[in-house]
């Protein structure tokens, strides 16, 4: 009986692949053409020669510090408001408020960076601003609810003992709570920089600043060469960034 | 007699450590243009209140709701079919990248020899290239090649997912126990035979269950690819965002996330039926 339920599940999931090819309508014969295939090469071939001047270079460098710029601003700034929300959704200030500030994180992170990021440059005009706020907005959701976890599982003794000795909940909380809660409160942030540089890199398409903006532009108008070491630009970011972290993991994280 | 000392010994450090932040954080301000008055200026907040008091009620007319449930079964389409065409990609290049299947590494305890090694290293570069490039990058570009419409979005999703679930079957190949193949393989079977019978069983509930979540993955990929014109919900999103249509952003954001709740619940679904 369980085996004819798992054969039906994958029929239905072979019927939807089939089903959705045939819904969007795309014919692979078709994209598989000779003369498809050539115009594809012929654009393909215009990406072979990135422009390597100093000058692209030079705006190009640029474009990656803002990028970077932006994702750890947005990072930091999260930061900073998850752990504000994190405290009433972690129970502290009764239920009420941990139901409302649970729902403003649900809110902040089930809407998609680039999403925030088009609606933050209608609300903040063109350019890095809205793009650093966009990506401040969805982090605080993700890291505030992280880190409204963290502050559950943390034990509650050192900061009870604070508040026996005659501390207010302010000392409770930095000397207490805190020095146990902030390695995993900056393994999270770091964690989520590293998101964020690979998601600032592509902001920009919706004109929010960085990289993303340079290749959007370049390849509006129809600059292959420039889109194309912008492109280079942004590999070598993520994968610096991605060699950095694992590194970085493998030497201080220990399993 | 002791005197209570009010010297703190952390001083030094901790003055050194925040000028030394200050330092990192002013030119960073600098280039991201921070300004977060932005958002309490009268004039952005009219213009931004307005907008967002059209949100409700969202917009919900006939004409409207078909075109969002158009878009939401292609956005799923996208998907489901990128994540197919990723998968005829990704299986071969897994198989070809990954130590398990190695001739060499069967007779000297799972190592292969050098030239094994080599030959290798050119489809794990071709696979983290596949990868490291975002996926949104790959839809641009395809909007230009192929035009506007889903099409972009599914060679998109293709050719990044390929580069994903290739370097992760790879790496599920070899971590797995090697023994079974390696017996298949030194008493004469084809690599093939030895990975099917030796490696697959093993693995399978674990391939399956990645290859759902990146599914799930895919159609949240899909949705913000329609940016950049590659069909979908996140197309309509971007016209209906600069046409300053409220309720219509606003009933496609819960579209959204009525489907990536239904897609988080179907994967589980799966992954507990199958896996």
């Amino acid at each position: 009986m369980n085996r004819l339920i798992n054969l039906a599940l994958l029929l239905c999931i072979g019927a939807a692949v089939v089903a959705s090819f045939s819904y969007l309508g795309i014919n692979l014969g078709e994209l598989g053409d000779t003369g498809n295939l050539h115009h594809m090469g012929a654009y393909a071939q215009r990406f072979l020669s990135p422009d390597l001047s100093a000058g692209h270079l030079q705006a190009i460098g640029h474009g990656a510090l803002e990028t970077i710029a932006m994702s750890a601003l947005g990072t930091l700034l999260a930061a900073v408001f998850g752990l504000l929300l994190a405290l009433p959704a972690a129970g502290r200030f009764g239920w009420p408020l941990q139901s409302a500030s649970r729902l403003v994180l649900n809110a902040l992170r089930a809407v998609p960076e680039l999403v925030w990021a088009a609606l933050m440059v209608l609300a903040a005009g063109l350019g890095p601003n809205a793009g650093t706020l966009a990506l401040a907005l969805h982090t605080t959701g993700v890291l505030g609810r992280l880190f409204a976890e963290a502050l559950e599982n943390t034990p509650p003794e050192p900061a009870d003992a604070i508040r026996l000795q005659g501390g207010n909940a302010v000392w409770a909380f930095c000397y207490g709570t805190l020095p146990n809660l902030l390695p995993q409160l900056l393994a999270y942030i770091l964690y989520r920089w590293e998101n964020n540089i690979r998601m600032a890199s592509v902001l920009g398409f919706v004109g929010a600043g960085g990289l993303g903006q340079m290749l959007y532009v370049s390849l509006s108008l129809f600059q292959e060469a420039q889109a194309s070491t912008v492109i280079l630009a942004m590999l070598l970011l993520v994968l610096g960034v991605d060699t950095l972290s694992s590194w970085s993991r493998q030497r201080w994280v220990k399993a | 007699m002791l005197t209570r000392d009010t010297r703190d010994p952390a001083t030094l450090p901790r003055l050194l450590l925040s000028l030394l932040a200050l330092a990192l954080l002013w030119p960073s301000i600098r280039l991201s243009e921070l300004d977060l008055s932005v958002l309490v200026a009268s004039d952005s907040q009219s213009e931004m209140g307005r907008f967002v008091a059209a949100f409700w009620p969202p917009a919900h007319g006939a004409e409207f709701i078909e075109l969002l449930l158009q878009a939401t079964l292609q956005t799923l389409a996208i998907a489901t079919a990128g994540m197919a065409l990723a998968l005829l990609l990704a299986v071969p290049a897994s198989l070809l990248a990954s130590r398990a299947l190695s001739l060499s590494a069967a007779s000297r305890a799972g190592h292969p020899n050098y030239w094994g090694q080599l030959l290798r290293w050119p489809v794990r570069g071709v696979l983290i290239f596949l990868r490291s490039v975002p996926e949104i990058v790959w839809a641009l570009l395809f909007v230009r090649a192929v035009g506007l419409g889903p099409t972009a979005g599914v060679l998109a999703i293709a050719i990044t997912y390929s580069g994903m679930l290739g370097k992760v079957y790879a790496e599920i190949f070899e971590s797995t126990d090697q023994r079974p193949a390696h017996a298949l393989l030194q008493s004469g079977s084809g690599r093939l035979a030895a990975f099917c019978y030796g490696i697959l069983p093993n693995v399978a509930a674990e391939l399956l269950s990645y290859t759902v979540y990146r599914w799930e993955c895919a159609i949240r990929a899909s949705v913000v690819m329609g940016f950049v014109g590659a069909g979908g919900l996140g197309q309509q999103m971007d016209l209906s965002l600069r046409m300053f249509a409220g309720g219509e952003v606003a009933s496609l954001l819960l579209t959204f996330l009525v489907l990536v709740l239904f897609a988080d619940q179907l994967s589980r679904l799966l992954r507990w039926r199958l896996a």
